[in-house]
């Protein structure tokens, strides 16, 4: 079924603009937690609705709001995550860039929420189009008495700031992302201290993203309680899925948690089946961090139950049969796809990437990267794939931060469900290097039984 | 190398942004504001970035060389920036790279000896559901095909004979 909190009137003409939103009902949420709410009760709220955080780890909204330091005299800040750099995901990118008042409202209502009377939004610098959408949007709300000096007479100042990145995934994880907002390279900070203790300038801090942000409006609009009703379980309301790869239609997509994985691959109303009439062979549910699945145990869990779209069912088995529902970014591999191809290209990103604080990551990244690329073009030994094996091993929770594990869990995900594909790379070098995808071998995985 | 009156303005508001005597938190939109004036960041440049935040011009030099876009020497003036990362890639970005490089005559990496064009791998930019696709100055070019990529070329160099 679908339920659309976010993106209800993403279709309104001129929704971009603050006339059509105001009209469409928007601010009334900040109206609405100014005038009736207090701080405290609107951070209750959020606890009440069960939102999770939207950037990939899932933490509960409202549980990290409440563990913000409120040190007399010292000024508190919200820095909204808009960096939005894993393979897979550009959810954030059409929240912003189609419905920017929805994430103004959210960064109001939760400034108010945390005290942040300075509230930023750290943005990935290749969206350098976007933040010029996101001011005339700020100068909007403010010539309407939404943002600027004491909001609607309640005594509370806020400013929101753009703050463009300029090219590095690392800056998303919420410590180099304040240390890039500080003006210095994106190396991650040793934590303890949390942000919410010491974060940007030392100050207290809450990093979210923006698509938890943006929730926030309609969970203010129609209560924790009423919102925590939508989904299943602990999957409560709508998460914003980016589907890509090889299916019919990629896009943005709403989804309310309860449908299947295979209602969304399939239904014309989200990606519309598999492109080209292929056969589904693999998929990543969540973005490139996380374990790559084939089909069979993409649609169904280990236990042969069907897999839904949600937090728990994603990760049912763990790492051994499961994935995770990570940012959303879900990236769809048809027969011909190559997962060791693919393996190769997310493990040179993450080499790419890695900020090189940590020498597990730094050197482990670097020679995952070569090893694959040995085998991918046919150059490749049997003992190579124990090696990778290995070394996904060594880097994986060895590190300051969790890049380190986000690029050894698609390495050893694809090891252990595509071994087979792995070997033939290396026993067909001629082969591999002609038709450079592996084994398509994989059957309709709606007709077969686990 | 100096900014105008009105770059030096801006400047100010960006510090201003920040909060007090944190007007280093400034330094990234700055160096974009000195790319876009230079086209790249000269060691000149960011020593006069330096001079304008007050810092030292080692903590200049150390960030601009961390983060991908900012260029630590000249590119042409239309860069092609081509993603790679796997979900281009399956859709066919590789074929895209080839062709661009064999219109342009240039690898990935080079920059063509009329000064005009740039061509670039670059690592995954938040469009997987509209590959392949590039970054061309502050846009994106999705669902590149062969022909897009023609008429890309030809806009380009069209641009650049009525601009100079
Ligand atoms: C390497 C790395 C990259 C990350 N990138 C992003 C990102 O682009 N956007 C995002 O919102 N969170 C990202 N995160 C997660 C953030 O650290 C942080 O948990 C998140 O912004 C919290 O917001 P949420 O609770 O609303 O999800 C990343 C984490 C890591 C380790
Ligand atoms: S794990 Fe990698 S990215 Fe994270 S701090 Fe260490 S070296 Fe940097
Ligand atoms: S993989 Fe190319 S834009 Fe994401």
């Amino acid at each position: 079924m679908s339920k659309k909190l976010l993106l209800e009137h993403a279709g309104v003409e001129g929704i971009r603009y603050y006339d059509a939103y105001r009209k469409n009902g928007g601010y009334a949420s900040v109206e609405k937690a100014f005038k009736e709410m207090t701080p405290e009760a609107v951070v209750e709220e959020v606890k009440k609705s069960g939102l999770r955080g939207r950037g990939g780890a899932g933490f509960p909204t409202g549980l990290k709001w409440s563990f913000i330091a409120k040190p007399e005299g010292v000024p508190r800040h919200l820095v909204c995550n808009a960096d939005e750099s894993e393979p897979g995901t550009f959810k954030d990118r059409y929240l912003m860039e189609f419905i920017p008042h929805l994430l103004i409202e959210g960064l109001i209502v939760s400034s108010f929420a945390l005290g942040s009377n300075a509230t930023y939004i750290y943005i990935r610098g290749e969206y350098a189009w976007i933040p010029d959408i996101l001011e005339q949007a700020i100068a909007e709300a403010k010539a309407n008495g939404f943002l600027g000096k004491n909001i609607l007479g309640s005594g509370f100042d806020c400013e929101i700031y753009v703050h463009r990145g300029a090219g590095a995934y690392i800056c998303g994880e919420e410590t180099a992302l304040i240390e890039s907002l500080e003006g210095k390279r994106g190396n991650p900070r040793i934590k303890p201290p949390f942000p919410a203790i010491k974060g940007a300038w030392d100050r207290p801090t809450v990093v979210n993203n923006v698509e938890t942000l943006a929730a926030i409006v309609p969970v203010i609009n129609m209560g924790g309680e009423a919102y925590s009703k939508i989904g299943v379980g602990r999957s409560t309301g709508t998460k914003l899925i980016s589907a890509c790869g090889n299916i019919n239609k990629p896009g943005v997509y709403e989804i309310d948690m309860t449908i299947s994985v295979e209602e969304f691959i399939f239904s014309d109303e989200y990606c519309g089946g598999m492109a080209n009439g292929k056969k589904l062979k693999a998929c990543i549910p969540g973005g490139s961090s996380v374990p790559i699945l084939p089909a069979n145990l993409l649609l169904k869990t280990a236990k042969g139950e069907t897999r839904y779209m949600n937090y728990e069912s994603l990760s049912d088995g763990g790492f051994a049969t499961g994935s995770m529902m990570g940012s959303g970014g879900f990236v769809v591999l048809d027969e011909d796809q190559c997962v060791v191809k693919h393996t190769y290209t997310l493990a040179r990103f993450y080499r790419h990437e890695s900020c090189g604080q940590c020498s597990p990551c730094r050197e482990g990244t670097g020679w995952m990267e070569k090893i694959l690329k040995n085998i991918d073009t046919g150059k490749g030994k049997m003992s190579d794939i124990d090696l990778l094996w290995d070394i996904q091993g060594k880097i994986e929770g060895n590190t300051i931060c969790p890049l380190g594990d986000a690029a050894a869990w698609p390495v050893a995900a694809a090891i252990r469900h595509f071994r087979d594909e792995f070997e033939w790379h290396v026993l067909n070098p001629e082969e591999c290097l002609r038709r450079n995808y592996g084994l398509a071998h994989y059957a309709d995985p709606r007709e077969v039984a686990v | 190398m100096e900014f105008s009156e009105e770059k030096l303005k801006k400047v100010s508001e960006i510090i201003a942004r920040y909060p007090q005597g944190k007007q280093k938190s400034a330094l990234l939109p700055v160096l974009h504001m000195a790319q876009e004036q230079w086209g790249w960041l000269s060691t000149e440049a960011m020593d006069y970035v330096a001079s304008l935040l007050s810092l030292e011009p080692i903590e200049v030099y150390e960030v601009a060389t961390f983060y991908s876009m900012y260029n630590l020497k000249p590119v042409g003036k239309y860069l092609f920036e081509v993603c790679q990362t796997g979900p281009c890639m399956i859709n066919g970005s590789d074929d895209i790279i080839a062709y661009i490089g064999e219109r342009l005559g240039i690898k990935p990496g080079e920059t063509t000896s009329d000064g005009l064009f740039t061509l670039k791998t670059v690592e995954c930019l938040g469009a997987c559901g509209y590959a392949p696709m590039m970054q061309l100055g502050k846009h994106y070019k999705e669902h590149l095909t062969k022909e897009k990529v023609d008429t890309i070329i030809e806009d380009c160099r069209k641009n650049a004979a009525v601009n100079n």
